[in-house]
Parts: structure tokens; sequence; C-alpha cells
């Protein structure tokens, strides 16, 4: 019960402790990559990072989904405010996959990294819903238009997958791989705490926006009816 | 059966709407041949063939754009929509009838593009048409429930390129890679799988592009 009434308390708190956690162990304890060295713990950020921001994208297009077949009050703002965080994780992935690159390879951009280029084409594709979310008067209509760009979203991610990965036999025929065949079991164990402090910053992150825009629609409603 | 007649006497209407006022064939014909004169000067001498192909497909996706963008005007401009909207039939109908009359006029565009592309730059196999053939249904079906939000937008035409562009690049790929490849079948596939998966999505959700 408290857990349920206090919901932003405990995810930020839990968020509070798990970026903590896995700033220590990233820094302090897990061993340096053979290959890449230091740079090497950019991974740990990135990878979480990304897999957060599809979390986010999908859990957008369940709230879209959501919304057309029943209509519950409110699963259009959960949709944006999931679809709003998923952008910004979207676009932290492409910040440290440029950082990453620019240490490992020597340049900031490189089309032979499939994921960089998914998210760029997911980064364009959601800004153009913000773009067009923001053209549509407030109302049915636009949470209707919003919800289905966003279920559009979610099925375009594995098709442009494939479509990255087949564009890349005539554009580049080489393959990079950015990482060794094999993550050690302490690696493995800092990345897992490293993805949970994201999923769990996302949470909280999700659940102050959608208090503050809660908050935001009842004070409108109240001025309202005193006028 | 009633379904396929709505169907047909939609697609009908703007066939015929088109016939008579003429303003979106004549204006994507025109504009496919002079970004193909555009494309020869963008293209230095020493480019290979495979470029040229390359803009075939650019030429393509933003021909269709020029078309999409019209798709719904007239239905705008007199209200019409909501008329349709009214009207007793399923309203994918509305969207199937509107996307046969797009892919009607990019295949006709694409009947003078194609040959004058071939005149300008380098001859087309099978494979290339094979990939126009596939690409058009993909651009037709997503472009016409997009071109159904941005009319529902203020900013209206200018909203749907930004829509569109995303969502064409595993067209672009597609139909790129089936012109340029030898072994063509994964990009005619990955082209088929794009126009069954956003056909039946823009069929099922155009409703609620449309009502409220």
């Amino acid at each position: 019960m408290w857990l349920r009434n206090n919901a932003l308390v405990a995810s930020a708190g839990a968020a509070a402790v798990l970026v903590c956690a896995a700033v220590v162990l990233i820094f302090f304890w897990v061993p340096v990559d053979a290959d890449q060295g230091f740079s090497q713990k950019i991974f740990y950020f990135h990878v979480p990072i990304a897999l957060t921001a599809y979390l986010c994208f999908g859990w957008g297009a369940w709230k879209a989904l959501l919304h057309l077949w029943k209509r519950p009050p409110g699963a259009d703002l959960e949709s944006y405010v999931a679809i709003h965080l998923g952008v910004i994780f979207g676009a932290l992935t492409l910040i440290t996959g440029s950082i990453w690159a620019r240490v490992s390879w020597g340049i900031w951009w490189t089309w032979s990294s499939r994921q960089l280029v998914l998210f760029l084409v997911l980064f364009l594709f959601y800004a153009a819903y913000f773009m067009l979310r923001y053209s549509v008067d407030p109302g049915p209509a636009r949470a209707n238009i919003s919800a289905v760009y966003a279920l559009f979203g979610v099925v375009l991610i594995p098709i442009s997958f494939l479509a990255i990965r087949l564009a890349e036999d005539f554009i580049h025929p080489t393959v990079f791989t950015s990482r060794g065949p094999q993550m050690a079991g302490s690696m493995f164990f800092t990345f897992c705490v490293s993805w949970a402090a994201m999923i769990a910053l996302a949470t909280a992150l999700y659940q102050l926006e959608l208090a503050g825009k809660r908050m935001d629609r009842t004070l409108r409603e109240l001025r309202e009816a005193l006028e | 059966m009633t379904y396929i007649r709505d169907v047909t006497a939609l697609a009908r209407k703007d066939l015929l709407l088109e016939l008579r006022a003429r303003d979106t064939l004549p204006a994507m014909l025109l504009f496919v041949v002079a970004a193909l004169v555009v494309f020869h000067f963008a293209l230095p001498g020493s480019s290979s063939q495979l470029a040229s192909k390359g803009l075939l497909w650019v030429a393509i996706i933003f021909t269709a754009l020029l078309g999409l963008a019209r798709a719904f005007a007239a239905e705008r401009e007199q209200g019409l929509l909501d008329g349709l909207v009214l009207a007793p039939c399923d309203r994918s109908a509305i969207w199937l009838g509107k996307t046969f009359a797009m892919l009607m006029f990019l295949v006709l565009a694409e009947v003078v593009a194609l040959p004058l592309y071939a005149l300008f730059y380098s001859g087309i196999g099978w494979s290339t048409i094979a990939g126009v053939a596939l690409a058009n249904l993909g651009i037709c079906a997503v472009g016409t429930l997009l071109a159904a939000m941005a009319a529902a937008s203020r900013a209206r035409e200018l909203m749907l390129p930004l829509l569109f562009l995303p969502l064409a690049v595993p067209i672009v790929v597609g139909g790129v890679g089936a012109s340029v490849v030898a072994a063509s079948g994964r990009y005619l596939a990955l082209l088929a799988v794009y126009d069954a998966v956003f056909a039946i999505i823009s069929w099922a959700s155009f409703e609620y592009v449309v009502t409220e």
C-alpha cells in the first residue's frame, strides 16, 4: 500500500541507490578491458541506455495500443511521457555511441555501427512524433493520431534493423565487431547492475514527469472551475 | 461484397476528380522529369552507374510525397472527410480507395520516369521493376495513412515528409538493394514484408485517425 502511494519516492530511491552502485562497480570494481582499455567502460552506460530507450518506446507503444483498444483515461499521456523519455535516452545513446566511436575508431560517426544508425532513424521518427503531436489541437483526435504513430514506431524498429543489416551488403562490405566475443562474469554483473540502474532511473523520471503533467491538468481544471 | 463496391466507388471518385481537375498527376510527372534532369548535374562524371540508381529511388520517394501531400486536399477544402466518415461504410474502405488512387498516380508517373531514366542514365533490369512495383504498395499504403494524419494537423503539407521519410528508410534500402545487388531476392523479400506488415496496420488503424 505504501509502495503504491509513494511509487515516485520508491523508484527515485531505487534509482539513486542503483546508479551509485553502478558507478562504483564500473569505475572501481570491474577489471579494465584487455583490448580497449579504460574507454571500454562507456559500454556499461551506452548499451544499458540503448536497451532502456527500447523499453521506453515499447512501453509507449503498449500504452498507445491500450488507448486505442480499451480507452483507459490517461493512457495517451502515459504513452507520450514514455516516448518522451525514450527520445531522451535515444539521444544519450547517440551521444555515448559517438564518444565511444571517437575513442576506439578515431571517428565521431560511423555508418557501420548498426545500432547507431538504427537509433538515428528512430530519433528522426520520434522527433516527427513530437512535431505531429504539437501540430494537432489537444483532444481525442490528437490522442488517436499520436497512438497510431507510436504503434508504427514499434513496428519500424525490427524492420529498420533488418533493413540496415541488409544495407551493409551494398554500403559497407566489411563488418566491425565492436566488442569481444564474450564477457567475463564480473563484466556481465556490472552490466546487469548498470542496466537495472538505467531502468530504475527511467521509471523514476517517468513517474516524476507523469505526476507533473497530471498536476498541471488538475490545476487547469480547477482554474476553469473557478472562473 | 459491399466493401469492395465501396472501395471501387471511392477510388473511382478520386480518379474522376483527377481526370477533371488534373492537379496532381501533371505536377508529379513534371517533378520526376525535372528531378532526373537535376540529377545529371548532381552526379560528378566519375561517379558510377550505381549512384544514379540510388538517385532514381530518391526521385521516386519524393515524387510520391508530392502526390501524397495532395491526397486529402480536396476532402479538406470541401469538408468532405466528415461526410465520408459519416457514410455507412467501413472507414478502412476510405483508406483503401485512396491508396488505390494514389497507387494509380504513382504507377503512371513511373511509367514515364523509368523509360526516361533508362534513356538518360542506364538500362533497368527486371529486379528494379519488381522492386519499384513492391515499393509502390508500401509507399502508398503508409503514405495515405500519414497524409490523413498530416491533414489533421496545422502544419499539413509540411508535416508529411517529416512523418514519412523515417518510415521510408526500409523501402529505400530494399529498392536500392534490388536495383544494385545481383542477388536481389532478399531485398525484394524485405519490400514484401514491409508491404504486408504496414498495409495491415495502416488498414486496421485508419479508423482511429479520422474519428475521435
